[in-house]
């Protein structure tokens, strides 16, 4: 265990660049949430190892349509605040009668976080070749502190998965994993993403995700036989 | 309930053999619930404690909501069964006193502004009590609140003190709550100093209040690690599963 775990109200270093989960009070640095600490060579930030999504302005989120009004629709997007897609940011012109035709409630949609606007009204848009209301294949939900594991250093944890499963995978910063491709592929990565949910703090988690997935690729075939 | 006993200190030895600034034995666990953001369950003598926080998560009712940052809401309950007496299930008097000093005993150290028009849900459930639940729930609530992830400038840490037989004591046990002469719950910012709880009920000197005062600092300090290592002990058990 080579990782460091703080508590809230940690001292963390004098004179160093405070980042994302810290604070400073008198030039000294301290941990604002319960994490794990990670230093570059000037800036330290804390990473929680839980809590609630807070929008970002440019985050590509997966949101569930709740509610659709004359002129927008509200999305969960697993926040505290719901986010607002208006009709104006919606890239086709479609007639007002139309909207339930194009989103309906209960669908999920790839959308990015145009803006967030005091206090906490959070504008969507789908000006992002990404966003796409989502039709088939099956939507996951995990801790979003927990979505960098998932993607990995540089891509790698998710190319992993990609490759050695062969499913579509896109990830939405606020924890919503969409996974499409035939049901077994789907099956396989839902466990697979799950089990890095859980075990998203093991050292050399890639390898043991590989040997997972080899290993129940395996007794598949044993069963098929 | 019992009778008073004769005496609550026999040569500086109290009723269950503590000395007059040690404190009883504390166990906490972080993370024992599943469906709330962020739990607690302590056991702290007598006194056993489940507390549990949401949120941040939409305010309701709407006009509560504050643009600038998130409320707080605390329900200290007590269970039925927590006292050999039944107590009448429901909020009542002291209840609701408690969850206001306790809800401002935690609102210093959380960062609320992060989180506007949203709420802090915290809830308190005293499972059984043997004086002292306040100081108890506090601590409790301290470490869920840090287990759901919400930004916080530091740790609170509450304890008791007290006089009984016309003596200063740490952490008061039911008998010394109800035949002493002084009870006083406090709760602290252990690594600052900052005491953001203080009620007193009886008398004390000056002398006996800065003694009381002194015992309890050092009482928040043992509670204060204990609450630091079980956070650290929930996330060594994740590692090891």
């Amino acid at each position: 265990m080579s990782e460091e775990v703080v508590i809230p109200g940690c001292f963390l270093g004098e004179s160093v660049t405070a980042g994302e989960g810290t604070f400073v009070e008198e030039n000294r640095v301290y941990s604002m949430v319960y994490g794990l600490v990670k230093r570059d060579k000037k800036e330290v930030e804390v990473i929680p190892l839980s809590g609630k999504y807070l929008p970002k302005a440019g985050d590509l989120v997966i949101g569930k349509v709740i509610e659709s009004t004359f002129s927008m629709w509200i999305l969960d997007i697993n926040s505290p605040y719901d986010g607002l897609l208006r009709l104006s940011n919606y890239p086709k012109r479609i007639e007002k009668e139309d909207m339930q035709k194009e989103m309906r409630v209960g669908e999920m949609v790839i959308t990015r976080i145009k803006e967030v606007e005091f206090p906490m009204r959070i504008n969507l848009s789908m000006d992002d070749r990404k966003c796409a209301v989502i039709r088939e294949g099956v939507v996951v939900e995990i801790t979003h502190t927990k979505i960098p594991r998932v993607i990995g250093k540089g891509g790698s944890m998710i190319n992993l998965i990609k490759k050695k499963i062969g499913c579509n995978i896109f990830i939405g910063q606020n924890g919503r994993i969409w996974l499409s491709g035939s049901d077994k592929k789907i099956e396989l990565a839902a466990e697979t993403i799950l089990k890095i949910e859980r075990e998203a703090h093991v050292n050399r988690l890639a390898d043991r995700i590989d040997r997972f997935i080899k290993e129940k690729k395996k007794g598949k075939g044993k069963n098929a036989k | 309930m019992q009778n008073r006993p004769e005496k609550l200190i026999n040569d500086g030895v109290r009723l269950d053999g503590r000395g007059a600034d040690e404190i009883r034995p504390i166990k906490i666990e972080a993370g024992v619930l599943n469906r709330a953001d962020g739990s607690c369950y302590i056991e702290w003598g007598g006194n056993k404690v489940l507390a549990a926080v949401y949120g941040p998560r939409e305010a309701h009712p709407r006009h509560l909501q504050d643009p600038r940052k998130a409320i707080i809401k605390y329900r200290y309950n007590m269970a039925s069964f927590s006292v050999e007496d039944r107590k009448r299930p429901g909020p009542d008097r002291r209840s609701v006193e408690i969850s206001k000093v306790s809800r401002e005993a935690l609102a210093p150290v959380l960062m609320l502004e992060y989180f506007p028009r949203s709420s802090i849900d915290i809830f308190v459930e005293i499972l059984q009590a043997d004086a002292g639940t306040r100081t108890t729930g506090i601590t409790a609530a301290s470490v869920a609140l840090a287990d759901a992830g919400i930004p916080m400038k530091n740790l609170v840490s509450a304890i008791s003190v007290g006089k009984a037989d016309g003596e200063v004591v740490l952490d008061l046990i039911r008998e010394e709550d109800n035949y002493g002469e002084a009870d006083m719950p406090v709760a602290m910012i252990t690594e600052t100093g900052d005491i953001t709880l203080l009620q007193m009920d009886g008398n004390l000197t000056e002398e006996e209040f800065i003694k009381a005062l002194n015992f309890a600092k050092k009482g928040c300090e043992s509670v204060y690690k204990l609450q630091r290592r079980s956070l650290i002990e929930k996330y060594e058990k994740s590692c090891s599963d």
